[in-house]
């Protein structure tokens, strides 16, 4: 065991903290997209090897070695002082890693430089209707009319889609292949005519999702990633780089700080919430709940660094991540008894009604990114190598 | 940084599962269990052999001198066979405790007799972990009275013993004034008892006047019984998950359902962050002074927990067979139940996790 990163590695925190403290009056803040702020702050955060650090220069990126601790420490270290680090999402963490990967070097170029600068914001069209936990049953198809796909469907759940330039998208091009060996994954831009969005609002008030509508959408011949009919092996490949930030036990530390200092402060019937034994005993055990998982996180982290296995491990971080934070937004609202329902811009509001929109954000991501029983089957699938349901043969 | 097991200590494990798995079977723990046997001499000879007892003790006593997280390894490795054998007290709490704050007379007495294991001490402490009414041991000007509860590692020579103000005391089994008494519990794999002083020669730790020592061996107890559980559920799992792919209902086996599956799952997923976790409140205890004592408290906590779903969940994927005696899964069932409760349940400790941060108002 040593937990410590080494003096080389401590200075470049200390170098890190520096950046971080001489230009976070840069950073974005809040949740609508400042295309001119982010724009500016992608490029600068790329120039300095803070974002996009070890993808090669060529392709618009920093060019270092790849250097999982330096990583890690940039994140701890932006997370530490709550200024944001730059775009991740849809375009920077998922595309742009499966491009480098199966990628052209034409689409290579076209596509990554940008992407990194925000100029680019990219939305994932595969979630559709028909299509949820089933994914690999998606109905949208694709036509090769002379040079062009010709694409008609629907998508739903589509993130971002409402202000987004591009979509990578899956489409069935080979309605006759088996369905997994049907499937292509196209990109084009959300100019292209023929696509309608329409933001779809959630149980929150906000609209965090679209439906994404396609009639006879003209796609370029050569905007494809793979061959025809590989779409699902790219979606898989790009699944990989689908990180574990749902439910990431470092955010939800920081969360646990906050409810403990809301429970100190908030008081009825002249008790402090943390006075009451009930309450202080949910939340001792979401602490050890917490603790536990920043442990696994420590080890996962070690595991690639020292290429070791750890991969139940891996598979437990999204169900146990988004279960716990959930449980956490839920105690907070408990804990401020009949204040917990308050909304919006009501009067008497705690921290900007923070506790319920999270607590119902977290249900939908429990939901969201394959659903807890969908990740309950590949834990036992692939974890614990218990046999699939059998197929209903009709 | 590295956050996982070296080489050397999954060789350990390796060994002492090896060595279990010949010399513990599940036939030979029924025995045990059966006959109210109270020391498995063969199982304990080989752990000797091993090195075990002496895991945590100084070279110069006559031990190795392996770090909090070996031994925890170790007992993980026990709860994973549910072996017949004293460890908590005899390997963790005793040698800590007389190392920490014995007189070098009782280093050099009692520290080389644990180190081979031809001396076995129980730890008399549960009332400095949470007191029960009745029990408590007081000491008047040179002897012991009153009464300790669930002693652990009942079935020994020596006493680690605690008084109400948590200074600790090494006494005899054979000392005039002191009676033994065995508790009959759910969990017949390990001896539990209790001790009733009637003015017994007290032989102080000197260093202990410090109730810093006595809290510490607590949390090494803490650790070692969160691992003992971490070991035991890890294998009412991998019988689950075993048994689901071999029993078959309607046509098919039951791992094949969801249902089941779910429950295997969920099992995975609650266990599996455990393990890191056990492995962190261990190196903490060595290495970080700032975090070891609220790590402790919530690893038993929450391993305790965990285990108890396990324990439940793993028997009902089992059916009516995962009820039956000749199964013998209730063995890991009954000590997951007893380590739960030994040095203070999971809401007792989480309480003291609370005091710890102050967060709970004395007033």
């Amino acid at each position: 065991m040593d937990l410590s990163y080494g003096s080389h590695y401590e200075a470049f925190r200390q170098d890190t903290r520096r950046f971080i403290e001489a230009n976070s009056h840069l950073a974005p803040e809040g949740p609508a997209l400042d295309r001119e702020k982010t724009r500016a702050w992608q490029k600068l955060l790329i120039e300095n090897g803070y974002l996009a650090r070890s993808i090669p220069k060529k392709y618009g990126g920093y060019g270092a070695e790849v250097d999982l601790l330096k990583s890690r420490i940039i994140a701890e270290e932006f997370a530490r002082a709550q200024v944001a680090p730059g775009l991740g999402g849809q375009g920077i963490a998922y595309l742009v890693p499966t491009l480098l990967e199966l990628g052209t070097e034409e689409q290579k170029l076209r596509f990554v430089p940008p992407t990194l600068r925000a100029l680019i914001i990219w939305c994932e069209g595969y979630s559709e209707p028909n299509a949820g936990s089933d994914l690999a049953s998606l109905a949208t198809s694709a036509v090769l009319e002379g040079d062009e796909w010709v694409v008609n469907g629907q998508k739903i759940w589509t993130s971002t889609a409402q202000i987004a330039d591009w979509m990578f998208c899956l489409v069935r091009s080979e309605p006759d292949a088996p369905k997994h060996q049907g499937i292509s994954f196209l990109l084009f831009s959300m100019d292209t005519p023929g696509i309608r969005v329409r933001p779809l609002k959630t149980m929150t008030g906000d609209s965090h999702f679209n439906e994404v509508f396609f009639t006879d959408v003209r796609v370029p011949k050569d905007q494809i990633v793979g061959r025809r009919g590989e779409g699902w092996k790219v979606a898989n490949a790009l699944l990989l780089h689908e990180r574990d930030d749902l439910g990431d036990p470092n955010a939800t530390l920081t969360r646990l700080h906050a409810l403990v200092d809301l429970m100190k402060n908030e008081a009825a019937d002249g008790r402090r919430a943390i006075d009451n034994p009930v309450y202080r005993d949910r939340l001792m055990r979401i602490q050890g709940r917490v603790m536990a998982m920043r442990a696994n996180d420590l080890r996962l982290l070690s595991a690639k660094l020292n290429h070791k296995d750890a991969s139940l491990a891996a598979l437990i971080v999204k169900l146990q991540g988004t279960e716990l934070r959930h449980e956490l937004e839920g105690l907070a609202i408990d804990a401020l008894g009949e204040i917990g329902i308050l909304y919006g811009d009501s009067p008497h509001l705690r921290d900007g009604g923070s506790w319920q929109s999270m607590y119902m954000l977290y249900l939908g991501l429990i939901i969201g990114g394959g659903t807890a029983q969908i990740q309950k089957n590949i834990i036992s699938e692939r974890g614990l190598g218990l046999p699939r349901e059998p197929k209903v043969t009709a | 940084m590295e956050f996982g097991l070296s080489t050397q200590q999954t060789l350990l494990v390796d060994s002492i599962g090896r060595y279990l798995a010949r010399n513990a079977s599940l036939e030979r723990v029924k025995r045990f269990v059966n006959e109210n046997e109270k020391r498995a001499h063969d199982v304990w000879a080989g752990l000797c052999d091993l090195g075990v007892p002496g895991m945590l003790i100084a070279e110069k006593h006559g031990g190795i001198g392996c770090s909090l997280l070996d031994a925890a390894l170790v007992a993980e490795t026990l709860g994973s066979r549910v072996a017949p054998a004293p460890f908590v007290a005899t390997v963790v709490m005793a040698p800590i405790a007389i190392a920490q704050a014995g007189s070098d007379s009782q280093q050099s007495r009692w520290l080389p007799a644990l180190a081979t294991g031809s001396v076995i001490a129980g730890a008399a402490v549960a009332e400095a972990a949470s007191s029960r009414q009745g029990a408590a041991v007081r000491r008047d000007g040179s002897t012991l009275n009153g009464r300790a509860l669930f002693v652990l590692d009942f079935e020994a020579d020596v006493y680690l013993v605690a008084d109400e103000n948590r200074a600790l005391y090494l006494v005899e089994a054979a000392a005039p004034g002191l009676t033994r008494q065995s508790l009959t519990t759910i969990d017949k794999t390990r001896c539990v008892g209790e001790l009733v002083f009637d003015n017994v020669a007290a032989d102080v730790l000197p260093g202990s006047g410090d109730p810093e020592v006595c809290a510490r061996v607590i949390d090494a107890g803490r650790i070692m019984l969160a691992a003992d559980t971490l070991g035991a559920a890890q294998h009412m799992l991998t019988r689950a998950v075993a048994y689901s792919k071999e029993r078959v209902q309607f046509g098919r086996v039951i791992g094949s359902f969801q249902a089941v599956k779910h429950m295997c799952a969920e099992m995975a997923a609650e266990l599996e962050p455990c393990r890191a976790m056990m492995w962190y409140a261990a190196h903490a205890f060595d290495a970080i002074p700032d975090e070891a004592r609220l790590t402790a408290c919530h690893t038993k906590a929450h391993v305790s927990e965990v285990g108890t779903f396990v324990a439940r969940t793993s028997t009902e994927v089992h059916g009516g067979i995962g009820f039956t005696d000749e199964l013998g899964l209730h063995l890991w069932f009954k000590r997951i139940g007893a380590n739960r409760q030994l040095l203070g349940g999971p809401q007792r400790v989480r309480e003291e996790a609370a005091r710890l941060q102050r967060l709970v108002n004395l007033c």
